[in-house]
């Protein structure tokens, strides 16, 4: 009997694994305030980057807000694989790194092993 | 709290359970073990698991998972599960918890480091600068910062100090020691309008230069740029081990729930049995080793090159030179010098060197310079012509003194009269390797030049060590067949592609594609389309204007050893690159059906504490593995390679 409800509770956990982690999910895009004709974005750190989506208006000074509130050294870089950026974030501060958003396109950045992304939009 | 400290506390209070550990097997128990057990556990939870948890939980609120959601399993399930046995009256294994923390801060505390380490090399270019220069203002040399230092000022610098920023010597003669941008070992003789690199160092004299280019301008902040992108560009190779790594957790969580079933379930073992083998599944999986794969031994293998004074722009780059089975050569200031001469005037000197100097003084050719250097030795005037005319890949042509004069290539010549002595003087002189330069007046040629670009020293060499590597090396020129034969001979290229026009380089790089992989070397300014058609191309010596946009690698040095120099380490990166990839995901093959217990019937075993060691160690020599890129040999020095 013990063995059954086992099962039946695996697959159970299975199941929610699949749908939890591996589900599709629509991601909410976030426009970037504009201050002093710079754009700004803050971007929290935490378990990963929220919002992980950031829309940019091409052609205007662009900066991005990390706050890194993770104690994990996982998300303690992150890259801009396309603007050759590779920077460190401190914990529990705000760093602000600028965008280049010259050219539209989407660009992607991650963390330092690439586990963790997000995506800039410049339209 | 650091993962130093959190590793120090997690160790100094897991020395009881260790000192158990060694009791063990002589059957002795320590008095209240259980209870200190509990306490120290649960310090070590409080102090340095509970972070885990919370970037466990962040991430998995984010439906995100990492290394931490698998520590933070591990850890959690075993402390708990013992608190809950501790109370029932049954078997703890608080030490299973606090040492899977130990062992899991260990790798990280060795991890951080060497990824510091080898992420260090970009800031140690920067910090090559100098802080200030000595500048002219108001007729006096002032100290400034080297921020204040702009484009125009006049710069002086003594002995033992540093090059402040680019620029070209206006007075004085002196030695520097480039070995920090260039890779270039021997200091290097200067004088005036010769050009100075940024952060280089000047050893001997004094000189005044005029600076040319400042702040991010200068060729090390352009290297340094460079850099900084290789390192964090992707290699195609990645992309598997990307996908893999984004579904990686919640498989393992999967198979250690599977593994829990099929003992407890199936094959009858208890639960709690069933319940150590699937922590030690979760434990033992190192998504860590293939995140760090590429990147690290990028990071390493482009900081190492970069002080050889080979650039290279990306990961991307890397690959495609390991697939490479063709190098075409650039002739003109690649395979050769790239100041050509003039050897021999067949025909009235002086005339001839009036015609012709007169009219290449308007032109940019090579060649030209050769001439005018020759007719600057003889001190003959130069006459500026009317009606001037380049003819593109043939020469120019123009009225001078009332007369049609002509100077160029036989094509030009091509409707032109012209003697059989010239003629058989003009064969006789290209199978010697010599260009020909048809000086004719009124339809007719009256004389020839011929200009020598001589091969490189090291040129025999190079393409020797290529040809050793299987690689089929090419020589493209606009020059004629015969005089590309020859130098093709005396330095041993395999093929040759002659009477090439400027723009007609691209194409024959084209047709070469069809068939095979192909490198181009050439100069970064002349040669741009064919550079960015080539799958690889190598864009050598442009002094201090690297052109990045070009060229794939970039060869600081005017140098034709940078190429072998290149390969090499292009070579050794990306199979250090395909090692740790490989190493990384047989790591987790091998190493979670043993931690699950697929291997009991040999008697192969894992506890979730050695499992925890295992991933520590697992990741530390990928790292470790990348860093030992920086030893690996790379053929260094031409005198050292020859056979």
């Amino acid at each position: 009997m013990t063995q059954l409800i086992t099962l039946v509770l695996s697959i159970l956990i299975v199941g929610f694994v699949i749908w939890w982690f591996f589900g599709h999910r629509e991601e909410e895009a976030v426009q970037a305030n504009v201050a002093d004709g710079t754009q700004q974005v803050d971007i929290v750190v935490d378990g990963g980057y929220s919002p992980s989506t950031v829309v940019l208006k091409q052609g205007q000074p662009a900066n991005l807000i990390f706050e890194r509130k993770d104690p994990s050294n996982c998300l303690e870089q992150v890259t801009f694989a396309d603007f050759g950026i590779n920077e460190f974030l401190p914990q529990k501060e705000k760093h602000a790194i600028s965008i280049d958003t010259s050219k539209f396109g989407e660009y992607d950045f991650a963390c330092g092993m690439n586990m963790f992304h997000g995506k800039v939009v410049v339209r | 709290m650091s993962y130093t400290k959190r590793f120090y506390i997690t160790l100094i209070l897991s020395i009881p359970m260790l000192g158990q550990m060694v009791l063990m097997p002589f059957h002795l128990m320590m008095p209240a073990y259980n209870w200190v057990a509990l306490i120290t556990t649960t310090i070590i939870m409080l102090v340095a698991a509970l972070p885990f948890w919370q970037s466990g939980w962040a991430a998995f609120k984010h439906h995100n998972a990492n290394m931490d959601t698998l520590v933070a399993i591990g850890t959690f399930v075993s402390y708990f599960y013992s608190v809950f046995a501790m109370m029932t009256n049954r078997e703890v294994y608080f030490e299973s918890a606090a040492f899977i923390t130990v062992f899991v801060l260990l790798g990280q505390v060795f991890e951080e480091r060497m990824r510091n380490n080898a992420s260090n090399a970009v800031e140690k270019l920067v910090q090559l600068q100098a802080s200030d220069a000595e500048v002219l203002r108001d007729n006096a040399f002032v100290r400034v910062p080297l921020e204040e230092v702009v484009s125009g000022d006049v710069i002086r610098v003594k002995p033992g100090e540093k090059i402040p920023v680019d620029g070209v010597i206006v007075s004085g003669t002196t030695t520097i020691d480039e070995a920090m941008v260039t890779g270039e070992s021997l200091p290097v003789a200067k004088g005036v309008d010769d050009s100075v690199i940024g952060s280089t160092m000047n050893t001997t004299g004094t000189v005044t230069f005029k600076a040319t280019k400042v702040g991010e301008e200068t060729l090390l902040a352009q290297i340094v740029e460079m850099v900084k992108r290789a390192q964090t560009s992707h290699a195609p190779i990645q992309k598997l081990t990307d996908k893999i790594s984004n579904i990686f957790v919640p498989i393992v969580l999967i198979v250690a729930v599977l593994a829990f079933d099929i003992w407890y379930v199936l094959l009858g073992a208890t639960a709690v049995h069933a319940l150590l083998f699937a922590v030690a599944v979760i434990v033992i999986a190192c998504p860590c080793a293939l995140g760090l794969a590429t990147p690290t031994a990028l990071m390493v293998g482009t900081a190492r090159s970069a002080k050889m004074g080979v650039l290279i722009k990306s990961g991307e780059v890397l690959e495609a030179v390991n697939k490479i089975d063709t190098i075409v050569f650039d002739k003109t200031g690649t395979l050769t010098k790239g100041t050509p001469e003039v050897t021999d005037i067949v025909g009235d000197e002086a005339k001839l060197l009036r015609i012709a100097a007169s009219l290449e003084e308007q032109s940019e050719h090579p060649l030209a310079s050769a001439i005018l250097d020759r007719a600057k030795q003889q001190q003959i005037k130069v006459t500026i012509p009317t009606n001037f005319q380049a003819v593109e890949g043939k020469g120019v042509q123009a009225e001078l003194f009332g007369q049609h004069v002509f100077v160029g290539n036989e094509k030009l010549a091509i409707n032109a009269q012209i003697s059989e002595r010239l003629k058989a003087q003009m064969t006789a002189l290209q199978k010697a390797a010599k260009t020909v330069v048809v000086v004719g007046e009124n339809d007719t040629v009256i004389g020839l030049i011929a200009i020598q670009d001589v091969a490189r020293e090291n040129a025999k060499v190079t393409i020797g060590q290529l040809k050793d590597q299987g690689l089929r090396t090419v020589m493209l020129t606009g020059d004629n067949a015969n005089v590309a034969r020859a130098i093709a001979t005396q330095i041993g290229i395999d093929d040759v592609i002659a009477d090439v026009l400027p723009g007609e380089k691209a194409d024959h790089i084209k047709q070469l594609q069809q068939s095979h992989r192909v490198a181009f070397v050439g100069d970064g300014i002349n040669d741009a389309l064919a550079l960015s058609t080539a799958d690889v191309g190598i864009a050598m010596g442009a002094g201090t204007d690297i052109a990045i946009e070009s060229g794939g690698i970039v060869l600081v040095k005017n140098d034709l050893q940078g190429v072998v120099r290149a390969l090499a380490i292009s070579h050794k990166t990306f199979n250090r690159i395909k090692l740790n990839l490989f190493w990384a995901l047989f790591y987790n093959v091998i190493g979670i059906p043993i931690a699950a217990g697929v291997f009991v019937g040999v008697g192969l075993t894992l506890s979730p504490e050695f499992s925890g060691l295992a991933m520590a160690l697992s990741s530390i020599s990928v790292v470790g593995s990348s860093l030992l890129l920086n030893k690996a040999k790379i053929v260094d020095d031409p005198a050292l390679s020859t056979k």
